[in-house]
């Protein structure tokens, strides 16, 4: 069999498939984060949270009102989104004349407020939820075992990130979102209801995060912890991508899924630090990130 | 990182005093326990909270108040992080007058407690962390291994597996002192009993996706796939294991630390058929299930006790008898005193300590029922076989304990 530095090569397809399905996690959630930064200039630090809150929200509908995985998807982001918008409206609007510092320091607080509070109600050891029976078993792709329900995470979060890019980037909508980020005094002279947008944004970003909390949910164990491990990796993932580039946080995104998966296989115990010495690289040559614009 | 201090800080609460007259030879007058482990990550549910009530449990049962002996429990979070963890105890045992640390899971974390426990002659009581280390190269005149260690988990799980023809094995090992301990005494047991290691991978701790490890696992084509994990990383890669349909192929998974709430937090239909090995059931004889319809009560959600919380219990129970002795709650003169004793409570029965730290009584090696054998709530194991006492850990020779 070839091997390359003493991999089998069919193995490492394998791996490459495994690290583009856990970049789909990172895209998805760095997305959000920077839709959110770009218009609200908000270090979302509560993002992992909304995403563990989606993940639970699907299993408490499985479990209280026997409302499966795929109604689920429906009902969840929108459900996780409206928090997202009280949030902001109660909150976040009081914060955007200050520095970004205090938005950071009021995310992260909220966070560890949520994460305790599901802790306490439902322990850290986690919950099953099942993976849905149209997506359950798989198929063997000659080089690996692949489970249905992750090649299903891989097609809907590139939907999902592609929608989102063509949205913002390609509609008037997202034409008045980026003059919005640009200059808001001028889109709010044109009356457009600058205030509102960024609500509705606020919220559009957390549903993002509560839908790949969904996704998750059969996946992993639905436990408190479970975002607030991943946001910390998402957010190198925002910064190489550059703050606020849409299209760089997907591909960042995914990329960085990549080369994780291949640390896996090359030198597994630096899995977890790999993302963050690529963070270090960048951001001394290209300080504002790989796809990002220096204000 | 500041703000996750403070908040530590602030978690740090007194929360029993008995009532009663303080005999003179203890210090301040009060028998100060300090109780910490992981209160808010992957261990949580196995220690946590359910630890201190356990303890709680040990203060009443012993009649502590009655006697005259006056008892405080404060408690902690270390996060699973060795200078968190050194930061608190230096604190407790400096400022707070703590006079013995319990519990300590994560290995890393009760390896550092233990070399500052053993400066400043306190007494240390583990009975959360897992490494033989304890009792071994790294043991002390002020430290006691309670309730498991992995040599008793590698010889009782990894012997058992391999005579049942699992000979050729695969470790996926949390990257830390814990994983590397589990390890290197499973890898012996399985080298002993005639078996072979295919391969291993160190995952970092904690983890969340065990797909590329587990593929790694799948590609070795060893029988056997070794969990040296825990908590949630154990869980997620059972769970994980399924998906990848690893057990359908043909390959078996051993769950070398596996507790109860583990089980429960699996479910029975994923959890099936896993054959590990604990030294606490609930359901083992009347006293067992009397502990645990009480420790229920009070335990966060209701959980039932994991062996570490047993063993929590047995602990703190013996240790105030020690004082009740020699009248002192000087670290090193009691760590002695509880070795001169045996030892007999209601949870693991007669047993004994050590020279080197040792506690010693049965282990079980356990099934889990499927969920048509399973009659209610937490019904989850069937007892294969009973280890004695005597065999059940590493011979005191084989330690390397200077002691």
């Amino acid at each position: 069999m070839d091997t390359i530095f003493g991999v089998p090569t069919q193995a490492l397809f394998g791996q490459l498939l495994i690290g583009l399905i856990n970049g789909s996690f990172y895209a998805l959630l760095s997305l959000g984060l920077a839709v959110i930064f770009g218009l609200l200039n908000i270090i979302n630090f509560t993002h992992g949270a909304q995403y563990m809150m989606g993940a639970f929200c699907a299993y408490l509908l499985v479990s209280k009102a026997g409302i499966g995985y795929w109604w689920a998807l429906a009902i969840v982001p929108p459900v996780v989104g409206a928090t997202g918008v009280i949030i902001e409206r109660l909150m976040l609007s009081r914060l955007y004349r200050l520095d970004h510092l205090y938005g950071l320091l009021l995310t992260f607080g909220l966070a560890l407020i949520i994460q305790g509070l599901f802790r306490n109600e439902y322990g850290s050891s986690g919950l099953p939820y099942p993976i849905p029976g149209e997506l359950s078993g798989g198929r063997n792709l000659g080089f690996m075992f692949l489970p249905n329900y992750r090649a299903w995470v891989i097609v809907a979060s590139l939907a999902v990130c592609l929608g989102t890019w063509f949205v913002i980037e390609k509609t008037k909508l997202g034409s008045y979102l980026r003059a919005a980020t640009e200059n808001p005094a001028l889109v709010q002279a044109f009356g457009i209801n600058v205030p509102r947008m960024i609500t509705l944004t606020y919220g559009f970003g957390v549903a993002l995060a509560a839908f790949a909390g969904v996704m998750a949910a059969p996946i992993y164990q639905v436990s408190p912890q479970m975002g607030a491990d991943l946001i910390i990796v998402v957010f190198a993932v925002v910064v190489i991508g550059g703050m606020g580039s849409i299209m760089g946080s997907i591909i960042t995104g995914f990329a960085l899924g990549l080369i994780e998966g291949l640390t896996k296989v090359f030198y597994p115990e630096a899995s977890n630090t790999v993302i963050f010495v690529i963070m270090a690289i960048v951001l001394m040559f290209k300080p504002a990130g790989l796809f990002g614009t220096q204000k | 990182m500041k703000l996750k201090r403070t908040l530590i800080a602030a978690a740090i609460a007194a929360t029993f005093v008995t009532a009663g007259t303080a005999s003179a030879q203890v210090s301040d007058g009060v028998i100060k326990i300090g109780v910490m482990n992981d209160m808010s990550g992957v261990y949580a549910d196995l220690t946590g909270m359910g630890s201190v009530v356990a303890a709680r449990m040990a203060v009443e049962d012993f009649g502590a108040a009655k006697k005259g002996m006056k008892v405080e429990i404060v408690f902690a979070d270390h996060q699973n992080k060795p200078d968190v963890g050194s930061n608190i105890v230096n604190q407790w045992y400096d400022v707070d007058k703590v006079d013995a640390v319990f519990d300590v899971p994560t290995s890393s974390v009760a390896l550092a407690v233990n070399e500052i426990t053993r400066k400043k002659g306190k007494a240390f009581l583990v009975s959360g962390a897992a490494t033989s280390d304890l009792t071994g190269k790294a043991c002390s005149p002020n430290t006691i291994h309670w309730t498991y260690d992995t040599w008793m988990l590698a010889n009782g799980t990894g012997s058992a597996i391999v005579k049942t023809g699992g000979n050729t094995w695969f470790f996926l090992t949390a990257d830390y002192a814990f994983g590397h301990a589990l390890e290197r005494d499973t890898e012996a047991v399985v080298l002993k009993s005639g078996g072979k290691v295919l391969g291993k991978v160190r995952h970092p701790f904690p983890g969340q996706d065990f797909s590329s490890f587990l593929l790694q696992a799948q590609a070795s084509k060893a029988k056997i796939i070794g969990l040296a994990n825990a908590g949630g990383d154990t869980i997620n890669s059972i769970k994980q294991a399924a998906e990848f349909g690893i057990v359908k192929g043909g390959q078996n998974l051993a769950g070398l630390l596996v507790f109860l709430p583990d089980i429960h937090a699996l479910g029975l239909q994923t959890a099936q058929g896993l054959i590990f090995t604990e030294t606490f059931y609930w359901d083992l004889n009347p006293q067992t299930r009397a502990f645990t319809k009480r420790f229920s009560a009070l335990s966060p959600r209701n959980l039932y006790p994991s062996m570490i919380h047993a063993g929590m219990y047995s602990a703190v129970i013996h240790y105030l008898k020690a004082i009740e002795a020699i009248k002192t709650d000087d670290g090193t003169k009691v760590i002695a005193q509880m070795k001169k004793m045996p030892t007999n409570d209601p949870l693991f029965g007669k047993g004994s300590i050590r020279a080197d730290g040792r506690k010693l009584h049965p282990a079980y090696l356990v099934e889990v029922k499927k969920p048509s054998e399973s009659k209610g709530p937490w019904d989850y194991y069937k007892v294969r076989a009973t280890i004695p006492a005597n065999e059940a850990f590493r011979p005191e020779k084989d330690g390397g304990c200077k002691l």
